[in-house]
Protein backbone atom coordinates (compact mmCIF):
# COMPACT_ATOMS: atom_id res chain seq x y z
CA UNK A 1 0.00 0.00 0.00
CA UNK A 2 1.21 3.48 -1.17
CA UNK A 3 1.08 5.29 2.48
CA UNK A 4 1.78 9.40 2.97
CA UNK A 5 4.30 10.41 4.48
CA UNK A 6 2.54 11.99 7.62
CA UNK A 7 0.59 8.34 7.51
CA UNK A 8 4.47 6.23 7.61
CA UNK A 9 5.53 8.82 10.28
CA UNK A 10 2.88 8.43 12.74
CA UNK A 11 3.08 4.24 12.37
CA UNK A 12 7.15 4.64 12.87
CA UNK A 13 6.61 7.54 15.76
CA UNK A 14 3.46 6.81 17.09
CA UNK A 15 2.46 9.43 19.44
CA UNK A 16 1.35 9.00 22.99
CA UNK A 17 1.23 5.49 23.29
CA UNK A 18 0.34 4.09 26.33
CA UNK A 19 -2.71 3.57 28.73
CA UNK A 20 -4.17 5.74 31.79
CA UNK A 21 -5.62 4.24 34.95
CA UNK A 22 -9.15 4.28 33.52
CA UNK A 23 -10.65 4.08 37.63
CA UNK A 24 -9.13 7.67 37.82
CA UNK A 25 -11.86 10.51 38.06
CA UNK A 26 -10.53 12.40 35.47
CA UNK A 27 -10.10 9.92 32.72
CA UNK A 28 -12.60 8.85 29.89
CA UNK A 29 -11.82 5.37 27.83
CA UNK A 30 -13.50 4.42 24.51
CA UNK A 31 -12.75 0.85 23.14
CA UNK A 32 -14.19 1.05 19.22
CA UNK A 33 -14.08 -1.97 16.80
CA UNK A 34 -13.59 -5.34 17.44
CA UNK A 35 -10.64 -8.32 16.69
CA UNK A 36 -12.99 -9.80 14.06
CA UNK A 37 -12.57 -7.00 11.76
CA UNK A 38 -9.56 -6.65 11.97
CA UNK A 39 -9.44 -3.17 14.04
CA UNK A 40 -9.48 -2.10 17.46
CA UNK A 41 -8.86 1.46 18.48
CA UNK A 42 -8.85 2.35 22.28
CA UNK A 43 -8.25 5.65 22.96
CA UNK A 44 -7.73 7.45 26.60
CA UNK A 45 -8.47 11.33 27.28
CA UNK A 46 -7.66 12.88 30.44
CA UNK A 47 -10.00 16.36 30.85
CA UNK A 48 -9.29 18.60 33.78
CA UNK A 49 -11.70 20.76 36.14
CA UNK A 50 -12.40 23.38 33.48
CA UNK A 51 -13.75 20.30 30.58
CA UNK A 52 -10.32 20.56 28.47
CA UNK A 53 -8.54 17.50 27.56
CA UNK A 54 -5.02 17.93 29.19
CA UNK A 55 -3.54 14.33 27.99
CA UNK A 56 -4.70 11.28 25.89
CA UNK A 57 -3.39 8.20 25.09
CA UNK A 58 -4.10 5.28 22.58
CA UNK A 59 -3.21 2.05 21.91
CA UNK A 60 -4.79 0.24 18.82
CA UNK A 61 -4.69 -3.03 16.98
CA UNK A 62 -5.32 -2.75 13.47
CA UNK A 63 -3.24 -2.03 9.64
CA UNK A 64 -0.78 1.21 9.14
CA UNK A 65 -3.96 3.62 8.61
CA UNK A 66 -5.48 2.51 11.56
CA UNK A 67 -2.45 2.99 13.88
CA UNK A 68 -2.13 6.76 12.27
CA UNK A 69 -5.75 7.52 12.82
CA UNK A 70 -5.54 6.62 16.35
CA UNK A 71 -2.45 8.48 17.06
CA UNK A 72 -3.01 11.54 14.92
CA UNK A 73 -6.67 11.58 16.95
CA UNK A 74 -4.58 11.40 20.51
CA UNK A 75 -2.37 15.15 18.89
CA UNK A 76 -5.67 16.83 17.66
CA UNK A 77 -7.86 16.25 21.14
CA UNK A 78 -4.96 17.91 23.68
CA UNK A 79 -6.14 20.96 24.32
CA UNK A 80 -9.52 21.31 23.38
CA UNK A 81 -12.69 20.85 25.11
CA UNK A 82 -14.86 18.03 24.95
CA UNK A 83 -17.45 19.52 22.41
CA UNK A 84 -14.15 20.75 20.35
CA UNK A 85 -13.11 16.94 20.49
CA UNK A 86 -16.68 15.80 19.32
CA UNK A 87 -16.80 18.30 16.29
CA UNK A 88 -13.19 16.59 14.91
CA UNK A 89 -14.96 14.70 11.22
CA UNK A 90 -13.50 11.44 10.32
CA UNK A 91 -12.72 13.42 6.91
CA UNK A 92 -10.30 15.49 8.74
CA UNK A 93 -8.28 12.80 9.55
CA UNK A 94 -8.54 11.24 5.92
CA UNK A 95 -7.49 14.32 4.49
CA UNK A 96 -4.63 14.76 7.17
CA UNK A 97 -3.32 11.23 6.63
CA UNK A 98 -4.04 11.28 2.71
CA UNK A 99 -6.05 8.10 3.67
CA UNK A 100 -6.79 5.69 0.35
CA UNK A 101 -10.21 5.18 0.00
CA UNK A 102 -10.10 1.43 1.14
CA UNK A 103 -9.06 2.75 4.51
CA UNK A 104 -11.60 5.58 5.26
CA UNK A 105 -13.17 2.94 7.43
CA UNK A 106 -10.12 3.81 10.37
CA UNK A 107 -10.53 7.07 9.57
CA UNK A 108 -14.24 6.73 10.88
CA UNK A 109 -13.49 4.27 13.70
CA UNK A 110 -10.91 6.62 14.83
CA UNK A 111 -14.19 9.43 14.99
CA UNK A 112 -15.74 6.93 17.11
CA UNK A 113 -13.03 6.25 19.28
CA UNK A 114 -13.40 9.53 20.56
CA UNK A 115 -16.80 9.93 20.48
CA UNK A 116 -16.69 6.60 22.73
CA UNK A 117 -13.90 8.06 25.48
CA UNK A 118 -15.95 11.32 26.04
CA UNK A 119 -19.33 9.50 25.93
CA UNK A 120 -17.39 7.38 28.99
CA UNK A 121 -15.99 10.69 30.87
CA UNK A 122 -19.40 11.93 30.92
CA UNK A 123 -21.10 9.40 31.89
CA UNK A 124 -18.80 8.83 34.94
CA UNK A 125 -18.08 12.54 36.30
CA UNK A 126 -22.06 13.87 35.78
CA UNK A 127 -24.18 10.79 35.19
CA UNK A 128 -27.46 12.69 36.19
CA UNK A 129 -26.25 15.64 33.61
CA UNK A 130 -25.30 13.01 30.97
CA UNK A 131 -28.65 11.34 31.31
CA UNK A 132 -30.16 14.73 30.93
CA UNK A 133 -28.01 15.50 27.81
CA UNK A 134 -28.85 12.07 26.24
CA UNK A 135 -32.60 13.05 27.23
CA UNK A 136 -32.24 16.14 25.40
CA UNK A 137 -30.60 15.00 22.45
CA UNK A 138 -33.62 12.20 22.27
CA UNK A 139 -36.50 15.07 22.29
CA UNK B 1 23.83 -7.47 -1.39
CA UNK B 2 24.02 -7.23 2.67
CA UNK B 3 21.86 -4.19 3.33
CA UNK B 4 19.22 -5.01 0.21
CA UNK B 5 15.66 -5.89 0.07
CA UNK B 6 14.69 -9.78 1.61
CA UNK B 7 12.53 -11.92 -0.82
CA UNK B 8 10.68 -13.97 1.03
CA UNK B 9 8.05 -14.37 -1.36
CA UNK B 10 8.66 -17.42 -3.38
CA UNK B 11 5.31 -18.78 -2.95
CA UNK B 12 3.65 -15.67 -4.96
CA UNK B 13 6.37 -16.47 -7.64
CA UNK B 14 10.25 -17.33 -8.40
CA UNK B 15 12.74 -15.11 -9.83
CA UNK B 16 13.79 -16.58 -13.39
CA UNK B 17 16.88 -18.79 -13.15
CA UNK B 18 19.81 -17.09 -14.48
CA UNK B 19 20.00 -19.96 -16.33
CA UNK B 20 16.72 -20.07 -17.64
CA UNK B 21 16.91 -16.84 -18.90
CA UNK B 22 19.93 -17.29 -20.91
CA UNK B 23 18.34 -20.51 -22.45
CA UNK B 24 15.70 -18.23 -23.93
CA UNK B 25 17.22 -15.41 -25.12
CA UNK B 26 18.61 -16.89 -28.44
CA UNK B 27 14.45 -17.64 -29.10
CA UNK B 28 13.58 -13.83 -29.01
CA UNK B 29 15.60 -13.02 -32.51
CA UNK B 30 17.76 -15.79 -33.34
CA UNK B 31 15.47 -18.81 -33.12
CA UNK B 32 12.56 -16.63 -33.99
CA UNK B 33 10.38 -18.79 -36.19
CA UNK B 34 6.55 -20.01 -35.73
CA UNK B 35 6.60 -23.93 -34.43
CA UNK B 36 3.72 -24.10 -36.78
CA UNK B 37 5.45 -23.27 -40.18
CA UNK B 38 5.69 -26.74 -41.64
CA UNK B 39 7.35 -25.49 -44.69
CA UNK B 40 10.94 -23.86 -43.67
CA UNK B 41 13.60 -24.44 -41.73
CA UNK B 42 12.90 -21.12 -39.03
CA UNK B 43 9.63 -22.91 -38.05
CA UNK B 44 11.25 -26.88 -37.63
CA UNK B 45 13.74 -25.16 -35.67
CA UNK B 46 11.35 -23.71 -33.40
CA UNK B 47 9.11 -26.52 -33.06
CA UNK B 48 12.21 -28.65 -32.15
CA UNK B 49 12.70 -26.51 -29.60
CA UNK B 50 9.17 -26.72 -28.31
CA UNK B 51 9.08 -30.78 -28.32
CA UNK B 52 12.22 -31.08 -26.64
CA UNK B 53 10.75 -28.73 -23.85
CA UNK B 54 7.58 -30.63 -23.93
CA UNK B 55 9.69 -33.58 -22.98
CA UNK B 56 11.37 -31.71 -20.24
CA UNK B 57 8.14 -30.88 -18.56
CA UNK B 58 7.18 -34.13 -19.09
CA UNK B 59 9.82 -35.90 -16.97
CA UNK B 60 9.56 -33.84 -14.52
CA UNK B 61 5.93 -35.57 -13.56
CA UNK B 62 6.50 -38.64 -15.21
CA UNK B 63 4.08 -37.99 -18.00
CA UNK B 64 4.61 -38.88 -21.94
CA UNK B 65 5.29 -35.39 -23.86
CA UNK B 66 2.04 -36.24 -25.98
CA UNK B 67 0.21 -35.74 -22.53
CA UNK B 68 1.72 -32.10 -21.94
CA UNK B 69 -0.45 -29.17 -23.64
CA UNK B 70 0.80 -25.45 -23.40
CA UNK B 71 -1.27 -22.85 -21.85
CA UNK B 72 -0.61 -19.22 -20.53
CA UNK B 73 -0.18 -20.89 -16.93
CA UNK B 74 -1.76 -22.84 -14.48
CA UNK B 75 -4.80 -20.33 -14.31
CA UNK B 76 -5.74 -21.69 -17.97
CA UNK B 77 -4.60 -24.60 -17.19
CA UNK B 78 -7.27 -24.66 -14.23
CA UNK B 79 -10.36 -23.15 -16.82
CA UNK B 80 -9.06 -25.54 -19.39
CA UNK B 81 -9.33 -28.74 -17.55
CA UNK B 82 -12.60 -27.98 -15.28
CA UNK B 83 -14.53 -26.39 -17.90
CA UNK B 84 -13.42 -28.36 -20.75
CA UNK B 85 -13.99 -31.99 -19.12
CA UNK B 86 -17.20 -30.44 -17.48
CA UNK B 87 -18.54 -29.11 -20.92
CA UNK B 88 -17.18 -32.40 -23.01
CA UNK B 89 -19.38 -34.65 -20.32
CA UNK B 90 -22.14 -32.33 -20.24
CA UNK B 91 -24.88 -34.49 -21.56
CA UNK B 92 -24.61 -37.69 -19.08
CA UNK B 93 -23.10 -35.94 -15.58
CA UNK B 94 -23.58 -32.45 -13.93
CA UNK B 95 -21.76 -32.31 -10.49
CA UNK B 96 -18.30 -31.15 -9.63
CA UNK B 97 -16.23 -31.77 -6.36
CA UNK B 98 -13.67 -29.45 -5.25
CA UNK B 99 -12.18 -28.04 -1.64
CA UNK B 100 -12.50 -24.62 0.14
CA UNK B 101 -9.15 -23.95 0.29
CA UNK B 102 -8.56 -23.98 -3.70
CA UNK B 103 -6.86 -21.73 -5.55
CA UNK B 104 -9.06 -18.64 -7.00
CA UNK B 105 -8.54 -20.14 -10.57
CA UNK B 106 -10.52 -23.23 -9.53
CA UNK B 107 -13.13 -21.95 -7.22
CA UNK B 108 -14.37 -19.17 -9.36
CA UNK B 109 -14.52 -21.49 -12.51
CA UNK B 110 -16.44 -23.84 -9.92
CA UNK B 111 -18.18 -20.84 -9.49
CA UNK B 112 -18.84 -19.77 -12.84
CA UNK B 113 -20.19 -23.59 -14.16
CA UNK B 114 -22.52 -23.38 -11.53
CA UNK B 115 -24.40 -20.48 -12.84
CA UNK B 116 -24.18 -22.65 -16.37
CA UNK B 117 -26.49 -25.01 -14.39
CA UNK B 118 -23.97 -27.20 -12.54
CA UNK B 119 -24.24 -28.38 -9.20
CA UNK B 120 -20.67 -27.72 -7.27
CA UNK B 121 -19.81 -29.43 -4.02
CA UNK B 122 -17.26 -27.57 -2.25
CA UNK B 123 -15.79 -29.82 0.96
CA UNK B 124 -14.47 -28.76 4.20
CA UNK B 125 -10.93 -28.86 5.51
CA UNK B 126 -9.73 -29.82 8.99
CA UNK B 127 -7.63 -27.99 11.35
CA UNK B 128 -4.78 -28.52 9.96
CA UNK B 129 -5.57 -27.98 6.13
CA UNK B 130 -5.93 -31.65 4.94
CA UNK B 131 -8.86 -33.13 3.19
CA UNK B 132 -10.75 -35.93 4.82
CA UNK B 133 -10.75 -39.16 2.51
CA UNK B 134 -13.87 -40.67 4.00
CA UNK B 135 -15.54 -36.95 3.54
CA UNK B 136 -14.08 -36.77 -0.26
CA UNK B 137 -15.85 -40.18 -1.04
CA UNK B 138 -18.80 -39.46 0.26
CA UNK B 139 -19.35 -36.30 -1.77
CA UNK B 140 -18.70 -38.46 -5.16
CA UNK B 141 -22.07 -39.27 -6.54
CA UNK B 142 -22.91 -41.03 -10.19
CA UNK B 143 -23.78 -37.90 -11.47
CA UNK B 144 -20.10 -36.29 -10.86
CA UNK B 145 -17.59 -35.62 -13.69
CA UNK B 146 -14.95 -34.17 -12.16
CA UNK B 147 -13.52 -33.65 -8.93
CA UNK B 148 -10.54 -30.66 -8.39
CA UNK B 149 -7.62 -31.44 -5.52
CA UNK B 150 -4.36 -28.86 -5.32
CA UNK B 151 -1.67 -30.78 -4.55
CA UNK B 152 0.57 -28.69 -2.32
CA UNK B 153 -1.56 -25.23 -1.15
CA UNK B 154 -0.12 -21.97 -1.85
CA UNK B 155 -1.17 -20.38 1.54
CA UNK B 156 0.18 -22.90 3.82
CA UNK B 157 1.85 -25.17 2.20
CA UNK B 158 -0.13 -28.50 3.61
CA UNK B 159 0.35 -31.80 0.88
CA UNK B 160 -3.06 -33.17 -0.03
CA UNK B 161 -3.06 -37.04 -0.64
CA UNK B 162 -3.70 -36.98 -4.29
CA UNK B 163 -3.33 -40.58 -4.58
CA UNK B 164 -5.48 -41.66 -2.48
CA UNK B 165 -8.23 -39.45 -3.55
CA UNK B 166 -7.43 -40.44 -6.96
CA UNK B 167 -8.12 -43.79 -6.31
CA UNK B 168 -11.65 -42.65 -5.17
CA UNK B 169 -11.89 -41.08 -7.88
CA UNK B 170 -11.01 -43.66 -10.39
CA UNK B 171 -13.25 -46.09 -8.58
CA UNK B 172 -15.77 -44.42 -9.63
CA UNK B 173 -14.98 -43.29 -13.32
CA UNK B 174 -14.99 -39.63 -11.90
CA UNK B 175 -11.73 -37.59 -13.81
CA UNK B 176 -9.43 -36.37 -11.25
CA UNK B 177 -7.94 -32.93 -11.54
CA UNK B 178 -4.70 -31.74 -9.47
CA UNK B 179 -3.76 -28.10 -9.50
CA UNK B 180 0.52 -29.11 -8.92
CA UNK B 181 1.07 -25.31 -9.55
CA UNK B 182 3.06 -24.77 -6.23
CA UNK B 183 4.60 -28.82 -6.23
CA UNK B 184 6.83 -28.73 -9.22
CA UNK B 185 10.26 -28.85 -8.17
CA UNK B 186 9.14 -29.63 -4.53
CA UNK B 187 8.03 -32.59 -4.01
CA UNK B 188 8.35 -35.96 -5.82
CA UNK B 189 5.18 -36.18 -8.74
CA UNK B 190 4.37 -39.37 -10.78
CA UNK B 191 1.76 -39.48 -13.31
CA UNK B 192 2.23 -43.05 -14.37
CA UNK B 193 1.92 -44.33 -10.73
CA UNK B 194 -0.63 -41.76 -9.59
CA UNK B 195 -4.39 -42.11 -10.80
CA UNK B 196 -4.66 -38.48 -11.71
CA UNK B 197 -6.31 -37.42 -15.18
CA UNK B 198 -5.64 -34.05 -15.45
CA UNK B 199 -3.10 -31.80 -14.09
CA UNK B 200 -2.08 -27.89 -13.86
CA UNK B 201 1.29 -26.59 -14.11
CA UNK B 202 2.70 -23.34 -13.90
CA UNK B 203 6.64 -22.08 -15.06
CA UNK B 204 6.78 -18.80 -12.54
CA UNK B 205 6.57 -20.81 -9.29
CA UNK B 206 9.53 -23.32 -10.46
CA UNK B 207 11.91 -20.31 -11.57
CA UNK B 208 10.38 -20.08 -14.93
CA UNK B 209 8.85 -17.51 -16.63
CA UNK B 210 5.41 -16.08 -15.89
CA UNK B 211 3.07 -16.31 -18.77
CA UNK B 212 3.68 -20.32 -19.64
CA UNK B 213 1.84 -23.07 -18.04
CA UNK B 214 0.87 -26.60 -19.06
CA UNK B 215 -2.20 -29.01 -18.61
CA UNK B 216 -1.14 -32.26 -18.48
CA UNK B 217 -3.98 -34.85 -20.03
CA UNK B 218 -3.96 -38.53 -19.49
CA UNK B 219 -3.75 -40.56 -22.87
CA UNK B 220 -4.10 -43.98 -20.94
CA UNK B 221 -7.42 -44.25 -20.46
CA UNK B 222 -7.71 -40.85 -22.42
CA UNK B 223 -9.24 -38.07 -20.72
CA UNK B 224 -11.32 -35.72 -23.50
CA UNK B 225 -11.47 -32.47 -22.79
CA UNK B 226 -13.21 -29.39 -25.08
CA UNK B 227 -11.01 -26.67 -25.91
CA UNK B 228 -11.82 -23.23 -24.25
CA UNK B 229 -9.60 -21.03 -27.13
CA UNK B 230 -10.26 -21.82 -30.49
CA UNK B 231 -8.57 -21.13 -33.72
CA UNK B 232 -6.05 -23.24 -35.44
CA UNK B 233 -6.48 -26.17 -33.60
CA UNK B 234 -2.92 -26.08 -31.71
CA UNK B 235 -2.12 -28.80 -29.53
CA UNK B 236 -3.86 -31.37 -30.70
CA UNK B 237 -7.28 -28.72 -30.90
CA UNK B 238 -7.11 -28.45 -27.13
CA UNK B 239 -5.73 -24.81 -26.97
CA UNK B 240 -4.79 -23.09 -29.89
CA UNK B 241 -2.41 -20.29 -30.54
CA UNK B 242 0.57 -19.46 -31.53
CA UNK B 243 2.95 -21.39 -29.48
CA UNK B 244 5.33 -18.85 -27.22
CA UNK B 245 8.70 -20.23 -28.19
CA UNK B 246 10.84 -18.48 -25.75
CA UNK B 247 8.24 -19.26 -23.06
CA UNK B 248 8.22 -23.09 -23.57
CA UNK B 249 12.27 -23.42 -23.74
CA UNK B 250 12.31 -21.71 -20.39
CA UNK B 251 9.68 -23.71 -18.84
CA UNK B 252 11.56 -27.11 -20.00
CA UNK B 253 14.76 -25.63 -18.90
CA UNK B 254 13.04 -24.55 -15.90
CA UNK B 255 11.98 -28.29 -14.99
CA UNK B 256 14.89 -30.00 -16.39
CA UNK B 257 16.59 -28.00 -13.51
CA UNK B 258 14.46 -28.61 -10.84
CA UNK B 259 14.62 -32.22 -11.36
CA UNK B 260 18.42 -32.01 -10.92
CA UNK B 261 18.63 -29.79 -7.83
CA UNK B 262 15.13 -30.62 -6.58
CA UNK B 263 16.46 -32.96 -3.64
CA UNK B 264 19.70 -30.68 -3.03
CA UNK B 265 17.39 -27.63 -3.12
CA UNK B 266 14.74 -29.40 -0.72
CA UNK B 267 17.56 -30.42 2.11
CA UNK B 268 19.11 -26.90 1.86
CA UNK B 269 15.32 -24.94 2.17
CA UNK B 270 14.60 -27.19 4.83
CA UNK B 271 17.31 -26.47 7.37
CA UNK B 272 16.72 -22.78 6.50
CA UNK B 273 13.08 -22.84 7.05
CA UNK B 274 13.55 -24.59 10.37
CA UNK B 275 16.00 -22.00 11.10
CA UNK B 276 13.33 -19.64 10.60
CA UNK B 277 10.61 -21.58 12.35
CA UNK B 278 13.36 -22.08 15.14
CA UNK B 279 13.39 -18.16 15.73
CA UNK B 280 9.83 -17.14 15.35
CA UNK B 281 8.72 -19.46 17.64
CA UNK B 282 10.78 -18.15 19.96
CA UNK B 283 8.34 -15.21 19.96
CA UNK B 284 5.39 -15.25 22.69
CA UNK B 285 2.08 -16.76 21.00
CA UNK B 286 3.15 -17.45 17.36
CA UNK B 287 0.88 -20.15 15.81
CA UNK B 288 2.18 -21.55 12.52
CA UNK B 289 -0.86 -22.48 9.90
CA UNK B 290 -1.48 -25.75 8.35
CA UNK B 291 -0.41 -29.22 9.58
CA UNK B 292 3.12 -28.92 10.88
CA UNK B 293 4.48 -32.50 9.06
CA UNK B 294 2.22 -32.75 5.79
CA UNK B 295 3.23 -29.59 4.48
CA UNK B 296 6.33 -28.39 1.80
CA UNK B 297 9.35 -27.02 4.29
CA UNK B 298 9.82 -24.18 1.63
CA UNK B 299 6.42 -22.57 2.98
CA UNK B 300 5.92 -21.06 6.64
CA UNK B 301 2.75 -19.66 7.32
CA UNK B 302 2.49 -17.71 10.57
CA UNK B 303 0.04 -16.00 12.89
CA UNK B 304 1.34 -13.72 15.61
CA UNK B 305 -1.23 -12.95 17.79
CA UNK B 306 -2.52 -10.01 19.06
CA UNK B 307 -1.00 -7.37 16.31
CA UNK B 308 -2.42 -7.40 12.75
CA UNK B 309 -1.15 -8.49 9.61
CA UNK B 310 -0.78 -5.46 7.22
CA UNK B 311 0.72 -3.80 10.56
CA UNK B 312 3.46 -6.01 10.81
CA UNK B 313 4.49 -6.35 6.88
CA UNK B 314 4.75 -2.26 7.20
CA UNK B 315 6.98 -3.02 10.04
CA UNK B 316 8.82 -5.23 7.78
CA UNK B 317 9.79 -2.69 5.31
CA UNK B 318 12.50 -4.64 3.30
CA UNK B 319 11.39 -7.91 3.54
CA UNK B 320 8.76 -9.34 1.22
CA UNK B 321 6.08 -11.65 2.39
CA UNK B 322 2.76 -12.19 1.91
CA UNK B 323 -0.25 -11.86 4.75
CA UNK B 324 -3.94 -13.62 5.30
CA UNK B 325 -4.90 -10.06 6.88
CA UNK B 326 -8.28 -8.34 5.48
CA UNK B 327 -6.40 -5.24 5.05
CA UNK B 328 -3.88 -6.19 2.62
CA UNK B 329 -6.88 -7.48 0.17
CA UNK B 330 -8.99 -5.34 -1.52
CA UNK B 331 -12.28 -6.97 -0.32
CA UNK B 332 -11.50 -6.17 3.10
CA UNK B 333 -12.07 -10.34 3.82
CA UNK B 334 -9.55 -11.68 5.74
CA UNK B 335 -7.86 -14.79 4.29
CA UNK B 336 -10.66 -17.67 3.24
CA UNK B 337 -7.91 -20.80 3.41
CA UNK B 338 -7.22 -19.47 6.96
CA UNK B 339 -11.10 -19.26 7.74
CA UNK B 340 -11.38 -22.49 6.63
CA UNK B 341 -9.03 -23.85 8.92
CA UNK B 342 -11.29 -22.90 11.76
CA UNK B 343 -8.90 -19.99 12.16
CA UNK B 344 -10.50 -17.24 14.41
CA UNK B 345 -10.55 -13.98 12.63
CA UNK B 346 -7.83 -12.45 14.87
CA UNK B 347 -5.73 -14.92 14.02
CA UNK B 348 -6.14 -15.41 10.05
CA UNK B 349 -5.86 -11.26 10.11
CA UNK B 350 -2.43 -11.89 12.38
CA UNK B 351 -0.97 -13.98 9.83
CA UNK B 352 2.23 -13.70 7.45
CA UNK B 353 3.30 -16.14 4.60
CA UNK B 354 6.79 -16.55 4.82
CA UNK B 355 7.99 -18.64 1.42
CA UNK B 356 12.01 -19.34 1.28
CA UNK B 357 13.34 -20.58 -2.13
CA UNK B 358 16.13 -21.70 -3.81
CA UNK B 359 18.07 -18.11 -3.37
CA UNK B 360 17.53 -17.85 0.15
CA UNK B 361 20.35 -17.26 2.43
CA UNK B 362 21.26 -18.12 5.79
CA UNK B 363 21.90 -14.24 6.52
CA UNK B 364 18.43 -13.16 4.80
CA UNK B 365 16.53 -15.78 7.26
CA UNK B 366 18.68 -14.49 10.35
CA UNK B 367 17.64 -10.91 9.47
CA UNK B 368 14.26 -11.45 8.95
CA UNK B 369 14.05 -13.34 12.09
CA UNK B 370 15.42 -10.14 13.97
CA UNK B 371 13.02 -7.75 11.68
CA UNK B 372 10.44 -9.79 12.68
CA UNK B 373 10.99 -10.47 16.74
CA UNK B 374 11.42 -6.13 16.76
CA UNK B 375 8.53 -5.46 14.89
CA UNK B 376 6.46 -7.60 16.75
CA UNK B 377 7.72 -6.18 20.01
CA UNK B 378 6.97 -2.73 19.18
CA UNK B 379 3.45 -3.75 17.53
CA UNK B 380 2.46 -5.51 20.84
CA UNK B 381 3.69 -2.56 22.98
CA UNK B 382 0.46 -0.77 20.93
CA UNK B 383 -2.09 -3.18 21.13
CA UNK B 384 -4.51 -3.19 23.39
CA UNK B 385 -5.52 -6.58 22.88
CA UNK B 386 -1.99 -7.30 24.19
CA UNK B 387 -2.35 -5.60 26.94
CA UNK B 388 -5.56 -7.85 27.41
CA UNK B 389 -4.54 -10.77 27.33
CA UNK B 390 -1.51 -9.92 29.72
CA UNK B 391 -3.85 -9.16 32.17
CA UNK B 392 -5.52 -12.64 31.74
CA UNK B 393 -8.43 -11.34 29.74
CA UNK B 394 -9.93 -13.90 27.45
CA UNK B 395 -11.18 -12.47 24.43
CA UNK B 396 -13.83 -14.29 23.86
CA UNK B 397 -15.90 -12.92 26.27
CA UNK B 398 -15.64 -9.72 25.53
CA UNK B 399 -17.82 -7.74 23.95
CA UNK B 400 -16.90 -5.73 21.17
CA UNK B 401 -19.00 -2.63 19.13
CA UNK B 402 -18.26 -3.57 15.95
CA UNK B 403 -18.73 -1.47 13.57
Amino acid sequence: MAYSDKLIDHYDNPRNVGSMDPGESGVGTGMVGAPACGDVMKLQIRVNEQGVIEDARFKTYGCGSAIASSSLVTEWVKGKTLDQALKIRNTQIAEELALPPVKIHCSILAEDAIKAAVADYRAKTRPAAHAADLEEIST
Amino acid sequence: MADGPIYLDFAATTPVDPRVAARMIPFLAETYGNPASRSHSFGWAAEQAVEAARGQVAELVGADAREIVWTSGATESNNLAIKGAAQFHRGRAKHLVTVRTEHKSVLDTMRELERAGFEITVLDVGSDGLLDAGAFEAALRPSTVLASVMLVNNEIGVIQDVERLGALCRERGVLFHVDAAQATGKIQIDLQAWPVDLMSLSAHKTYGPKGIGALYVRRKPRVRIEAQIHGGGHERAMRSGTLPVHQIVGMGEAYRIAGLEMKSDNERIRALSERLWAGLSRIDEVYLNGDATRRVPHNLNVSFNFVEGESLMMGLDGIAVSSGSACTSSSLEPSYVLRALGRSDELAHSSIRFSVGRFTTREQIDRATAHVTRAVGKLRALSPLWDMHRDGVDLSTVQWSAH
